[in-house]
């Protein structure tokens, strides 16, 4: 499928075409590290209240596209646009205020190791200087969504590689972020805490309906996150119904820098690409 | 292929120098605009200033020990022993004072910043930072470098005292000379521009040690193993900068001051 081809009809018959005022947008982006394009021309887009799910192998360049969309990296050629502000050859100073309107999720949770859970995921409000109180009532409503409000007073050292991430996860929520940006959250962990951090994401995505953008190379994941919903009465993950899929859940997929794939989960599944096909088996 | 070599290597330097210029005058003018990070700054101050205090204390003692033992056997040829503590008083506050102590924080805290620095780096920590919306620059690199030129101004006085104090220590037990008298010279003599000469010299060395350390942290790549890479790039070239600029600031103040009498 094309770059440019209309999505189709989901299951439950809505349209999963993006509004016309993106979150955040790529064309044509393209960066090289002193050497060979590791992205070239990459185009996309991600709309309001949308899930992106970006697919491909180890060391394709998957993360280094995340690290663009926050302005970590700055493009070689092409624009991004985030919130509609073109920050591809911004400073780094007038990027700060966007990225605050970011959250973030990184590979290995990237935790500040000589601070305290609450001072991790306080970090943002105490540099805004939000009165302690306000900051701890964040941090336990952040710390009770991820399930993990008794590690308030610990250190990232005592906290299993799963907790970390989970962690993470409310460091980037409690600013209450416009657009959330995942680094492979399950990657090096086993199926339960795999599942039990896809969960979260599900959670997060369909009780605040933050647009987001995944970065994951396990097919396993991006289905779950697709053929699931959250179920606010239970507090669980639920399948969805036989043949229907999240609506506002779709993929990328990424090869040698190069963007393959954009559409949704039917369209992934019945890809003719070979990189695809091999890929999903 | 040897040409290319040399090329390559030209053009890494010169790539070098100037992003850490570029760095340090970043971090130069960042303390002169909000936000200001003063708590860092005060528990940075804590780690060099007195983290370093004991190391600095025992290399001044011996410094000016060993300056008197080495003098002496010298002035006495001349008769000139009673010149002794001008002779230490001179060294420690115009030379030795400055660079040992330069070279000794540089040693215990360029490594220190570039290993927490790098390890940052390899842990996606100052990514998550920068991600947060705070400048790694600002909150980590110009507290660490003001700091570390206050306390290396503070560390070089103390070195410069207890080198003075070695000095008369051994001028008065082990060469049995007069201890008055060692401190007179050592008092008198001294001269406007030797003070400000050596207290000019670890304002520049602090920020030398601390911009070097941190440029090298910030720059790290490669894990682990790049971590102990910038480690040693930090201490061997603050350590030879420190010398060298100590060269062009003692032939400027020569200058500057060449008529004072």
């Amino acid at each position: 499928m094309g770059l440019t081809s209309p999505l189709p009809q989901s299951a439950d018959g809505t349209s999963t075409a993006r509004a016309p005022e993106p979150v955040l947008e790529f064309r044509h982006v393209t960066l090289s590290f002193r050497g060979p394009d590791v992205l070239e021309d990459i185009s996309f887009s991600l709309g309001p209240a949308e899930t992106r799910i970006l697919l491909g192998p180890t060391g394709v360049g998957k993360s280094v596209l995340l690290k663009l969309a926050n302005g970590l990296f700055l493009p070689d050629k092409g624009k991004i646009l985030l919130f509609q502000h073109e920050i591809s050859d911004m400073t780094e100073e007038s990027l700060f205020p966007l990225r605050t309107r970011t959250g973030m999720v990184f590979q290995e949770g990237a935790l500040f190791d000589s601070l305290t859970v609450r001072d991790n995921v306080a970090y943002q409000l105490v540099q805004e200087r939000v009165p302690d109180d306000e900051i701890d009532a964040r941090v336990h409503e952040a710390l009770r969504f991820v399930e993990l409000d008794q590690t308030f007073d610990m250190f990232p050292s005592s906290l299993s590689g799963g907790m970390r991430r989970r962690v993470a996860i409310a460091r980037a929520l409690i600013h209450k972020p416009e657009l959330l940006l995942y680094d492979s959250p399950t990657g090096g962990l086993d199926p339960v805490t795999s599942t039990t951090i896809i969960e979260l994401i599900v959670k997060q995505r369909d009780v605040y309906r933050t647009p987001s953008l995944l970065v994951t190379h396990r097919l396993q994941d991006a289905f779950t996150m697709c053929t699931h919903r959250f179920d606010t009465e239970s507090g669980r993950m639920v399948p969805l119904p036989e043949g229907q899929t999240d609506p506002g859940t779709t993929f990328l997929m990424l090869s040698e820098g190069r963007m393959i794939f954009d559409g949704s989960l039917h369209d992934l599944v019945s890809s003719q690409d070979p990189f695809v096909r091999e890929f999903l088996q | 292929m040897a040409l290319d070599t040399i090329e390559r290597t030209a053009k890494q330097l010169v790539l070098t120098v100037q992003d850490y210029s570029v760095f340090a005058y970043r971090v130069m003018f960042n303390l002169f605009r909000p936000p200001v990070y003063w708590t860092d700054f005060l528990i940075q101050s804590d780690i060099i200033g007195v983290g370093s205090l004991s190391i600095v204390v025992l290399s001044g003692l011996s410094t000016g020990g060993v300056l008197a033992l080495q003098s002496a056997a010298t002035l006495s040829a001349f008769g000139a022993t009673a010149v002794t503590g001008q002779f230490v008083s001179k060294t420690m506050i115009r030379e030795l004072g400055p660079v040992l102590t330069g070279v000794m924080v540089s040693g215990r805290n360029a490594s220190s910043m570039a290993s927490e620095l790098g390890s940052m780096v390899v842990t996606e920590q100052i990514d998550a930072m920068r991600a947060l919306g705070v400048d790694p620059l600002r909150k980590l690199v110009t507290p660490r470098v003001y700091s570390s030129i206050a306390m290396l101004f503070l560390l070089t006085i103390v070195s410069d005292a207890f080198g003075i104090i070695g000095g008369g220590l051994v001028t008065v037990f082990m060469n049995n000379q007069n201890g008055p008298q060692y401190y007179a010279q050592a008092w008198q003599h001294l001269l406007f521009p030797e003070i400000l000469q050596g207290l000019v010299k670890p304002l520049f060395f602090g920020y030398v040690l601390s911009t070097i350390g941190c440029f090298y942290g910030m720059r790290t790549t490669g894990g682990t193993e790049g971590v102990g890479r910038s480690t040693i790039q930090a201490v061997v070239i603050s350590s030879v900068l420190i010398i060298f600029v100590d060269f062009l600031i003692t032939q400027v103040m020569i200058a500057l001051f060449s008529s004072w009498a």
